[in-house]
């Protein structure tokens, strides 16, 4: 363990823990709002309370926040300055899953606003 | 703690742990970009279903909230077991692991059963597009917590016969991390698969 210690001061690995008092607190914290946020999901889809159009876009914030909670309390991905590696993969990571799921989207829809209907296309 | 004053030319490698652990996150990364096209694959053919059943007409939202709890309570006893490989205390990390691999279980058993009963009501992969990109995506995400679960019992496979050497302790580390980021993924497909569907 010593060699982790001198190593911790320049880098740190995902999932890595300062002290073990400290971490059970941290999963018990990211437990509670992991559980919170997944209940509040499955009220939105189903509630009418909140304006239809805006489900969406809530169900897809309450996604992104509780994908934060497990980042930060479950993996222990900080922004302190040892963690520079790990955040500048995972920022390449969400980039390039944003490229593939919103382009393939996007590329998609515009085929299908394009496409002739199918009725004239059995004329040709 | 102050950085140390050597510059970083001349620090050397970082520790074995460090790299190790830098390396899985990366992979972790690059396996969530393949879930990432799945979900593509999903969100462009999620409508496509060829006079088929819809997603509404398929999709129990109680079995995907029991589901979900599962996977994330799994996901807390997993990291709970994390400390437990700290401390090395061999039966804490016998307890917490049998309480992950037993959810892990009851969510695979929980998704088999749902498969199975989609493919007897007419409504398999084969069924319509939609169908096709439901089962891969799903069955992905399952496949990888399945592949996760032997993994767990090898990993205590080791703990009981080798103990905790640091290479049997950067594996566990590893592993839940894994599966950490298994239950990241299984957000995306509850909120887009099920919820979204409409």
């Amino acid at each position: 363990m010593e060699q982790d210690d001198s190593a911790s001061a320049n880098d740190r690995a995902p999932g890595e823990h300062r002290d073990g008092q400290h971490s059970i607190r941290s999963y018990l914290l990211g437990f509670g709002l992991a559980g919170v946020l997944t209940l509040a999901s499955f009220w939105a889809a189903q509630t009418g309370f909140v304006y239809a159009p805006a489900v969406p876009i809530l169900l897809a914030a309450l996604a992104v926040g509780q994908m934060g909670v497990h980042l930060v309390f479950f993996l222990h991905i900080s922004s302190g300055p040892e963690d520079t590696n790990n955040i500048l993969a995972l920022a390449f990571g969400v980039f390039v899953v944003g490229l593939i799921v919103f382009g393939s989207m996007l590329i998609m829809a515009n085929l299908n606003a394009n496409m002739m209907p199918a009725g004239q296309l059995m004329q040709m | 703690m102050d950085p140390p004053a050597v510059p970083l030319s001349q620090r050397g490698p970082a520790s074995t742990d460090v790299v190790v652990r830098f390396g899985f996150w990366l992979f972790l990364l690059s396996d969530i970009v393949v879930f990432s096209a799945l979900f593509a694959a999903y969100a462009v053919l999620s409508h496509q279903t060829a006079g088929g059943p819809t997603g509404p007409q398929l999709f129990e939202r109680g079995r995907t909230l029991l589901e979900t709890g599962c996977l994330l309570t799994s996901s807390f006893t997993c990291g709970v077991m994390s400390l437990a490989v700290q401390r090395r205390s061999a039966l804490q990390v016998y307890g917490w692991a049998a309480a992950t691999f037993a959810l892990g279980c009851v969510f695979v058993g929980l998704e088999v059963s749902e498969f199975a009963g989609l493919i007897a009501a007419g409504a398999g992969p084969t069924r319509s597009a939609f169908l096709s990109a439901f089962f891969t995506l799903v069955g992905t995400h399952g496949l990888h917590v399945s592949l996760g679960l032997c993994w767990l019992l090898v990993m205590m496979a080791q703990v009981a016969t080798i103990g905790f050497r640091p290479m049997v302790m950067r594996r566990l580390l590893c592993f839940s991390l894994f599966w950490h980021a298994l239950d990241i993924v299984w957000i995306g497909v509850f909120t887009i698969v099920y919820l979204g569907a409409r």
